[in-house]
């Protein structure tokens, strides 16, 4: 059912000074996911994302986002749509309270006063509604992010990075929020470049040099990647991981405090390789995990694109 | 949906006081900056103003009146712009049509014959008493030659030593000459524009500067709606400066006030919207705040100098009178002196608006036209 595509584009295009920073890209996300958007960067993520909300006009592609067509419909979009931006972007030399205040007048919420107040009460603001913006730090300052796109009700949430630079906690909490509001309907696109939150995501992308390279499920993604790794342990992993990124059929070494982490997308030759290693080494076949997958993409996508 | 929303005007306008009052160096720069130039341009630039015009009004028709006319023209300080009746002449006076007037009386000639010293009488715009002050002077050695081909052998006994002609001068609207009078109400006019327009420009452009446009523009706020939000309260401010020099000028300085003030309040506010026009014009060119102040004084300092403040406007050589005579400031200068010392109403006024409101409308439509509304 097409009604229950929140987001529904294809054949998107961007391009800057004959730069094509986002290519020909397809992306559905259905109402109540947690889509995770992932790439490295200057991929394309935050300039596909403004498109989405109409600070951008796509050069070319169709679609629609909250059923409003992505390029007439713009202002209808906006309403409904909550974007956190990658860079804080509300006054610093305003307060938490005046911020939110703001925002909501813009968006011109009913009662407002009494839904500036519950925004504060749920993200645990209340009591430093005073402070100006521009004094919190980096994890107050995501929560206040947070609230001021939540409070105009929006049906679709759009956050760029939204925990960067943010403490384990504090990213678990929201995190945790996140999920809270998508069993309540609300639908979430988020980039991020940690694993572990793109984990819990219903559906993820990844993009790379403005093209998406593969999506679906953190299972799906893995499995499709084709990709057999090993763990290894023993003396000298410096000299090891060296000797190994010289050898054909390996694809990738990552080396993690007293183990390596080998990956090859052809799995027999890799085997017969580290077979040799077993009298001074222990080899154990792993499952590959997302990085594993992530960075084996990117290294192809630098092969195929550059 | 598409309509203007009040509420969301509103919403930015208060949200431009709130930071305004938390930039406290900004603010005491708006009010400061009227105070800081009032004290310091106590003392005027003074130039050799020449080629003056100058209305004739001719009573008498006689040869003596013609010579007398032409000697003033051969001084270069005066430049006859044509002949008039009393009224005609008292109303170009009035709109700064002309700097001078010349009334020869009936009988100028007769009695020149007779050996006595009939006076004529000259009107002068004594509002900017620089451009006066040289002319008037330079009238001496004139009238002590005057005559001598036209009174030749005998009749030359006719020529009184200290010159055949009493020159009555009559300084109008400012009979002292007092330079105060001409560059309070002119302050009013350069302390708006300066105000203004890097006011603006750095209101728009901090938002880009910081990154808050892209959240702005993510919500459903529409570009006249920005832009009003954000003049509106140095609309405002314009009048706090305009009252603050209104009151320096009647208690500090003694600066008659002839005029209405409702006029010149109201007028004000075509000149504040048009520097504010220009002001949101420069933020859609500049990438950070610096460039924008760089751009405001690029429009500054024309303004100063050739609007007639610094120098007298007719002093400039032609070329930098037809730049003046493009930037708003220069019309607002001669409105603002016209209603203060000359008492003029909206009918003498009118030719001094209309420029203004023909600036007004070109900026607000490149503004307008700059201003986007996405981020590409
Ligand atoms: N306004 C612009 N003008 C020119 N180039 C731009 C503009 N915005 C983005 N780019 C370029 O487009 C590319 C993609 O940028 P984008 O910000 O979309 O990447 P990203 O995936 O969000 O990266 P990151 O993970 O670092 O945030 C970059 O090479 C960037 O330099
Ligand atoms: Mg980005």
């Amino acid at each position: 059912m097409s009604s229950d595509l929140v987001i529904d584009v294809s054949g998107i295009t961007k391009r800057f000074g004959g730069k094509t920073v986002v290519d020909r890209l397809a992306l559905q996300v259905k109402r109540g996911e947690i889509f995770g958007f992932l790439g490295p960067n200057g991929s394309g993520k935050t300039t596909f994302i403004r498109m989405l909300c109409g600070l951008l006009t796509p050069d070319a592609g169709e679609g629609t986002c909250l059923g409003y067509d992505v390029r007439t419909q713009q202002a209808e979009i906006k309403r409904h749509v909550g974007y956190m931006t990658q860079k804080f972007s509300y006054y610093d030399d305003l307060s938490i309270r005046e911020n939110l205040d703001f925002i909501a007048r813009i968006y011109a919420v009913p009662d407002r006063r009494a839904a500036v107040d519950r925004s504060l009460e749920r993200l645990g603001l209340a009591s430093r509604s005073h402070q100006l913006a521009g004094q919190l730090s980096g994890g107050w300052k995501q929560r206040l992010a947070l609230a001021a796109c939540l409070i105009h009700s929006p049906r679709l949430l759009l956050l760029d990075e939204p925990t960067a630079g943010v403490d384990p906690k504090a990213r678990r909490d929201f995190w945790d929020e996140i999920h809270q509001l998508a069993s309540d309907g609300l639908t979430v696109l988020v980039t991020t470049h940690y694993m572990d939150e793109a984990e819990r995501c219903h559906q993820i992308a990844y993009l790379a040099y403005g093209r998406l390279l593969v999506r679906g499920s953190v299972e799906e993604v893995v499995a499709g990647a084709g990709l057999s790794t090993w763990e290894i342990t023993g003396p000298e992993l410096g000299r090891l991981a060296h000797h190994l990124r010289e050898q054909p059929g390996i694809g990738e070494v990552i080396a993690f405090g007293n183990t390596l982490h080998v990956s090859s997308p052809d799995s027999t030759r890799a085997a017969q390789m580290l077979a040799s290693l077993v009298p001074t080494h222990r080899v154990r076949a792993i499952e590959p995990e997302l990085e594993d997958v992530f960075i084996s993409l990117m290294r192809t996508a630098e092969d195929n694109f550059q | 949906m598409r309509r203007f929303s009040f509420s969301r005007l509103w919403a930015i306008a208060l949200k431009e006081v709130v930071q305004m009052k938390r930039d406290r160096a900004t603010f005491a720069m708006m009010i400061g900056i009227p105070l800081v130039q009032l004290l310091l341009f106590g003392f005027a630039i003074n130039a050799d103003p020449k080629n003056l015009p100058t209305l004739i009004v001719d009573a008498d028709g006689g040869p003596f009146a013609r010579t007398l006319v032409h000697a003033m023209q051969q001084s270069a300080y005066f430049r006859v712009i044509g002949t008039a009746t009393e009224a005609e002449a008292a109303d170009a006076l009035q709109r700064g049509d002309t700097q001078f007037v010349l009334n020869i009386p009936v009988d100028f000639t007769r009695r020149i014959l007779r050996g006595e010293k009939p006076a004529v009488l000259l009107e002068a715009d004594a509002t900017d008493p620089a451009a006066t002050g040289p002319a008037l002077a330079a009238l001496q050695p004139v009238i002590r030659t005057l005559f001598a081909r036209d009174l030749p052998g005998p009749l030359t006994s006719l020529i009184p030593e200290e010159g055949p002609v009493d020159f009555l001068i009559h300084r109008r609207y400012n009979p002292e000459g007092i330079t105060q009078y001409n560059i309070v109400p002119g302050l009013m006019g350069v302390v708006l524009t300066m105000t203004m327009v890097i006011i603006t420009a750095l209101a728009i452009t901090r938002e880009r500067e910081r990154g808050t446009m892209e959240n702005l523009l993510a919500t459903p706020v529409r570009p006249g709606e920005v832009l009003a939000g954000k003049i509106l309260p140095y609309i405002i401010v314009g009048y706090i400066q305009i009252t603050l020099i209104l009151i320096a000028a009647r208690w500090l300085f003694a600066v008659p006030f002839q005029g209405s003030i409702v006029l010149l309040y109201t007028s004000a506010l075509l000149f504040i919207a048009a520097n504010l026009a220009v002001g949101i014009t420069f933020s859609t060119v500049s990438t950070n705040q610096l460039q924008a102040v760089q751009l405001a004084f690029f429009f500054f300092l024309p303004s100063l100098l050739l609007s007639g403040f610094m120098f007298p406007f007719r002093g400039m050589p032609e070329w930098a009178q037809t730049l003046g005579s493009a930037l708003p400031l220069t019309h607002f200068l001669r409105l603002v002196r016209g209603v203060m010392l000359k008492g003029n109403g909206l009918v003498e006024s009118a030719v001094h608006l209309w420029p203004i409101a023909i600036f007004l409308a070109a900026a607000w439509t490149i503004a307008l036209k700059r201003y986007r509304q996405t981020l590409d």
